[in-house]
């Protein structure tokens, strides 16, 4: 997304310049030009032709452009990079599975893609389940999962931040434990709960936690030294101190966090689902890879893409909603 | 003061008119990485309810240190402090504080800046009369027109208004301004200046300044404090600015009095306590 961005905006910076340079340089021409009387025929067929070259393919500034005509042409600036790169991508794609034979291309996949989407949510007991079914089983988990390690993480972070004996007490254990894969702490998941689902649920909660508490914290012990003394001399009470500065200063701070759990938890549901079974899109590769089916594994990754950026974009439309700035 | 004589003022509880707030004795260290720093050494200063005192020095002399302890967001390292008779220990509704940066909270409107002041202080009334407080307090800096707006949508001066709006909804005893028209433009800061002139002369409240603006200093104050340079700081002089009230800005440029006022501060701050440029 971010190399998006950047040659968007690259490429519309760039040719903006040029267009400027151009018609500054015919304009000036023009006027040199075309008020000398001793300049021959030919000279001014030169500068016309000149100038025309300069604007044929950008309109005069004089001339507005017609809105319709602005907004499709900064609809392709920013669409036609990414096809661009779509193109090559799926390009080269191409050009892997004529190699490997074993890998579908492209258009195998696409098939199989649209036989799989027309019937998304059908049932047939347990082990076979309409991709729509799957889809919604991960998100299920992921939304349990996240929404606990919200629930426990951000106020947690708060405490953290606040206090720093509460700080001292737990900096060794986070430390300690935030860089164990979660997925070492799903067999302890198993003997707990004694079942696949809560498992992986609290798979995902390990794997989300740690952001939001790390960053909730940082956040809250980042309020400037200003904003506490204003708390302090207006005597505030613990409860309008979190409420009116704490909360909305880490707010930005925590929404970073939360987007960050949950591109985690997103990237973790699949391999957790492939350890536990059931219904899941991890479970559905899986699945599939048994079936020797590979276009659907392709299809999957695709899948786990798009519903992970989705979910990212989710995120941050709401934290720009909250943002006071 | 004697100890005998503190434990009497203390027992009364009763207000010293003379020696509304006082500080004794007092000293300040602080602990840092390199190890101690002793900011400020042996300050005693009695002020009289009513009175405007600018405290005045080099910056790095603990004119904020002082302004800090009094207002109870620094505890001293021996020494006490007193206000109306009782010792400071915490921050008080009864000292408000204008801060230098406004510090203002800017997710909240002005309104809602001022109203988190009143409704701490005046929690007792109802909602509609502390609504009322803090209309009535935007109203005195003159900012009825901006009470939505949020502090960055507003300039540094109208959001130095606000704070010191904020300061005075609490209806404080005591007023402390910590170089509160320091990052404001020179035309900027004289319309202030004389708006807090205004404003002191109404209230009556007791008011400490610290500055260093040397006009800012003369023309606002009864005393002037000017303190030695740091560290182990201490107050080196103290000036009574006579003047009567109302203070006219441009009547007192050719005052005789303000202008002997003005460069007896200067030679103190620039002959007998001269910083070496850092």
């Amino acid at each position: 997304m971010n190399t998006m961005r950047l040659s968007k905006s690259l490429i519309d910076t760039l040719p903006r310049k040029k267009v400027v340079a151009n018609a500054t340089t015919a304009a000036a021409e023009n006027v040199h030009k075309e008020p000398s009387a001793t300049s021959t025929e030919a000279e001014l067929v030169e500068t016309e032709v000149k100038a025309k070259v300069a604007d044929k393919p950008l309109p005069k500034p004089t001339e507005p452009k017609s809105k319709l005509v602005v907004n499709i042409e900064q609809l392709l600036k920013s669409v036609l990079p990414a096809i661009f790169g779509l193109l090559l991508f799926v390009g080269i794609w191409t050009l892997i599975s004529h190699q490997s034979p074993n890998l579908p291309g492209p258009m195998k996949t696409w098939d199989a893609a649209v036989t799989l989407f027309s019937d998304p949510f059908y049932d047939n007991g347990p082990n076979d389940k309409g991709i729509g079914w799957n889809i919604l089983a991960s998100l299920q988990r992921v939304s349990l999962g996240f929404g606990m390690a919200a629930l426990v993480g951000i106020p947690l972070g708060f405490i953290i931040g606040r206090f720093e004996f509460a700080n001292k007490m737990c900096a060794p254990i986070i430390s300690l434990l935030r860089p164990v894969s979660p997925l070492a702490w799903l067999p302890i998941g198993l003997l707990v709960f004694k079942a696949a689902n809560p498992a992986a649920i609290w798979v995902i909660f390990i794997s989300a936690v740690w952001p939001m508490i790390i960053n909730t914290a940082v956040g809250v012990s980042k309020v400037p030294q200003d904003y506490m003394n204003v708390a302090k001399v207006l005597n505030l009470s613990e409860w309008k101190i979190v409420t009116k500065i704490l909360f909305p200063f880490v707010l930005p701070y925590m929404m970073t966090g939360v987007r960050l759990s949950i591109g985690v938890a997103w990237l973790v549901i699949v391999a957790a689902e492939m350890l536990t079974g059931g219904v899941g899109i991890g479970f559905w590769v899986w699945d599939e890879w048994n079936n020797l089916n590979v276009e659907h594994i392709i299809i999957a990754i695709f899948i786990v893409g798009i519903v992970g950026l989705l979910l990212e974009l989710m995120l941050t439309q709401i934290a720009k909603r909250f943002s006071y700035e | 003061m004697s100890i005998i004589e503190k434990s009497n003022a203390e027992k009364s509880g009763k207000a010293n008119t003379e020696k509304y707030v006082q500080l004794e004795n007092v000293e300040m260290t602080f602990s840092t990485k390199k190890g101690d720093f002793n900011a400020l050494k042996d300050v005693n200063l009695s002020i009289k309810q009513g009175e405007f005192i600018s405290i005045i020095g080099h910056s790095g002399c603990g004119k904020s240190t002082v302004l800090n302890l009094i207002a109870g967001l620094l505890v001293p390292s021996s020494g006490f402090l007193f206000c109306a008779g009782r010792e400071i220990a915490t921050p008080g509704p009864e000292r408000a504080v204008v801060f230098q940066n406004h510090s203002l909270l800017p997710w909240l409107t002005c309104f809602e800046n001022v109203h988190l002041a009143v409704e701490r202080v005046f929690g007792g009334e109802t909602k509609a009369q502390q609504v009322a407080r803090t209309y009535a307090a935007l109203e005195l800096v003159g900012l009825s027109h901006a009470v939505e707006k949020r502090p960055n949508e507003i300039s540094g001066g109208m959001k130095q208004r606000v704070g010191i709006a904020r300061a005075l909804a609490m209806e404080p005893k005591v007023l402390l301004l910590d170089e509160p028209f320091g990052a404001l433009d020179a035309l900027t800061r004289a319309g202030l200046q004389d708006e807090l002139m205004r404003i002191m002369q109404k209230s009556g409240a007791t008011g400490v300044m610290v500055t260093h603006d040397v006009d800012e200093a003369v023309l606002l104050s009864d005393r002037i404090v000017m303190m030695t340079n740091g560290p182990s700081a201490s107050i080196g002089e103290i000036l009574t600015v006579d003047l009567p009230y109302p203070r006219k800005r441009l009547e007192l440029a050719e005052n005789a009095e303000y202008n002997h006022l003005r460069s007896e501060v200067l030679k103190f701050l620039y002959e007998r306590h001269a910083k070496k440029a850092a």
